[in-house]
């Protein structure tokens, strides 16, 4: 060990033995998602070719990526489009107002046709906002059904049987209560938005209270125990014990919930014409352009990779919050 | 120190099942005095936690009643702190935190932050843990997990300390440590306790009595022996102890040759 002129070649050595070691780790963690992922390509390229539609061929990949760049070019043409618009605006007012600084100058948003892109925020914008509505219910629900045997009983058979409603169901009611009942002269959320939001709600509701319910029924006996020699209050019981040993099950229902949700929002805004993906796909089902199914190809890939990307998010939060850190979170 | 601080007298208990009425504990009679260890033994089955979880309050005994210092007991409270046989910790909270629960739950409005702060870790402190208060559970071991546990109960001042079994689920050396320490602090702070344990050298070495119970069904108190060995008592001392070697045979003759072990 002393003589530096024999450590070094075992120190190399080691180091290499690391190296290698490291690589043999990784390699098949990101190679064999790669190896997938081109042979699905290969696939949908192959079988792409050979199915004629009355709309031409199926899009392969090479069409989507091309499709997906025009959406990007007439996003940003739009966004000019836009800007000049309040530009001329501006310009107009401030001349309007240089000759008569009492003139009543009017302010009024660009209407232009929402692109791919601003379809895709109103989604997101509409599947979080029924979420949390309906965590905000389910959460509290779940931890009171979890708590009291009687009030699970009472309600257990409503859950199981709204459980497997589809969205589509639920739509039309939806629609016809929400005109009936949100009628303000100027309201904060169209009605539309309303109206998918509450839709994603009643589906996202389900997993969530279903898990939590279990999460707290399920509780370590001893903890309970604790509580109980400790005399805590209910709200604190409910606060410094049952919440945190629950967590686990809420996340695993939240998750659900908001994958639930999403495909529910796609689904909903197709059939009511409400603003997002969903509309988006079904207005160029309509348009029925040599462009239509590769662009529909675009939204679902976009779709999925969103779908992923909340799980991915939520799963994040749940390592964050989640005190069990030997758990195996995937 | 001779006036009865805990008493429990006629306790039965009678749990409901399939087949009817399943008489648990009979007749269970027993006066305790302020500072008093005593150990509960028997075999499993016997009705040694019923009798225990009573005390505290977690069971509603069916017939009799537990009095502690002339108030009768019929709900659980902190002034009988329990430690549990799996340590029971908040898995989400950090050593402190755990202790930090029940001393602000049982201060609340007495103490102020600083002394309460004070507390917590005097009793981190108590139970040697100061090294590991922001671990959680989860970092530590079984041993180390059940001196918390001892912490936190201590923290709660309580009147009566009960322990079901808390050096069950730990290996010998481990064990023989935390006796150590469990003696220690009983001769500090001369609290009443209640231990259940299964080691008849546990309860002879840590006793002031051994209440040996007789086998279930309607289980009841066998007999009660009183170990008058001088305190502090010395693990190595004992072992050469001949008075300590009798105790340890009545206890043994109690549970193998009186109460022969049910069937199991």
């Amino acid at each position: 060990m002393s003589n530096p002129a024999v450590a070094q070649p075992i120190k190399d050595t080691l180091k290499t033995a690391r190296k290698a070691a490291l690589a043999k780790r990784w390699l098949p963690a990101l190679l064999l998602p790669v190896v997938g992922l081109l042979a699905f390509l290969l696939f949908w390229q192959l079988a792409a070719g050979s199915i004629d539609t009355s709309l031409g061929k199926f899009p392969g990949p090479a069409q989507a990526v091309s499709q997906f760049s025009s959406l990007v070019d007439e996003h940003i043409a739009e966004q000019r489009k836009a800007d000049a618009f309040y530009q001329r605006q501006e310009a107009r007012n401030a001349e309007r107002l240089a000759k008569d600084p009492d003139a009543k100058v009017t302010v009024r948003p660009y209407t232009g046709k929402p692109t791919f892109f601003k379809q895709i925020l109103t989604s997101l914008y509409t599947v979080m906002t029924g979420f949390a509505i309906a965590s905000l219910i389910a959460i509290p629900l779940g931890i009171v059904c979890g708590l009291s045997r009687p009030i699970y009983n009472a309600i257990n058979p409503l859950i199981q049987v709204f459980k497997p409603v589809s969205p589509l169901a639920w739509l039309p009611l939806v629609t016809m209560v929400v005109s009936a009942v949100y009628t303000s002269a100027d309201p904060l959320f169209a009605k539309s938005f309303v109206t998918s939001a509450l839709t994603v709600a009643l589906c996202c509701l389900w997993p969530t209270v279903i898990n939590t319910t279990v999460g707290v029924a399920n509780m370590d006996k001893d903890l309970l125990n604790v509580s109980r020699v400790l005399s805590l209050s209910p709200l604190s019981h409910v606060r410094r014990i049952v919440l945190p040993a629950a967590i686990p099950m809420i996340f695993t229902g939240l998750r659900l919930s908001l994958a639930t949700g999403w495909m529910v929002l796609i689904a909903a805004e197709m059939l009511a014409q409400n603003p997002g993906l969903g509309k988006f796909i079904w207005d160029e089902f309509q348009n029925g352009s040599s462009n239509s199914l590769g662009r529909i190809m675009v939204a679902v890939i976009v779709i999925g990779l969103i779908g992923f990307v909340l799980d991915r998010l939520m799963l994040a939060l749940q390592r964050r919050v989640s005190w069990d850190k030997n758990a195996d979170l995937r | 120190m001779n006036h009865t601080h805990l008493e429990l007298t006629g306790v039965g208990i009678s749990f409901p099942t399939d087949k009817g009425l399943f008489c648990a504990l009979q007749n269970v009679n027993l006066k305790i005095d302020k500072g008093e260890f005593v150990s509960l033994i028997g075999h499993s089955g016997c009705g040694k936690s019923t009798v225990l979880n009573i005390v505290a309050g977690l069971y509603q005994a069916s017939t009799g009643g537990v009095i502690l210092d002339g108030k009768e007991v019929n709900s659980p409270g902190p002034e009988r702190a329990v430690v549990f046989q799996n340590h029971s910790l908040l898995p989400w909270l950090t050593c402190y935190q755990n202790i930090e629960l029940a001393v602000q739950q049982v201060f609340k409005g007495r103490k102020g932050k600083a002394e309460m702060r004070e507390w917590i870790e005097h009793n981190l402190n108590l139970v040697h843990m100061t090294h590991a208060r922001d671990k959680r559970p989860s970092e530590i071991s079984g041993g180390m997990k059940q001196r918390i546990g001892i912490g936190r109960a201590l923290a709660m001042q309580p009147k009566v300390l009960l322990m079901d079994e808390p050096f069950g689920a730990l290996d010998a050396l481990t064990r023989a440590h935390l006796q150590d320490s469990l003696m220690e602090i009983h001769a500090d702070l001369g609290n009443t306790v209640i231990m259940i344990t299964h080691d008849v050298d546990e309860a002879v070495l840590l006793s002031d009595r051994i209440v040996m119970m007789s086998n279930g069904p309607s289980a009841t108190v066998g007999d009660i022996l009183k170990v008058d060995l001088a305190r502090p008592r010395e693990r190595m001392a004992l072992a050469h102890d001949p008075r300590y070697h009798e105790y340890r045979a009545a206890v043994l003759e109690f549970l193998y040759q009186r109460q022969r072990r049910p069937a199991a």
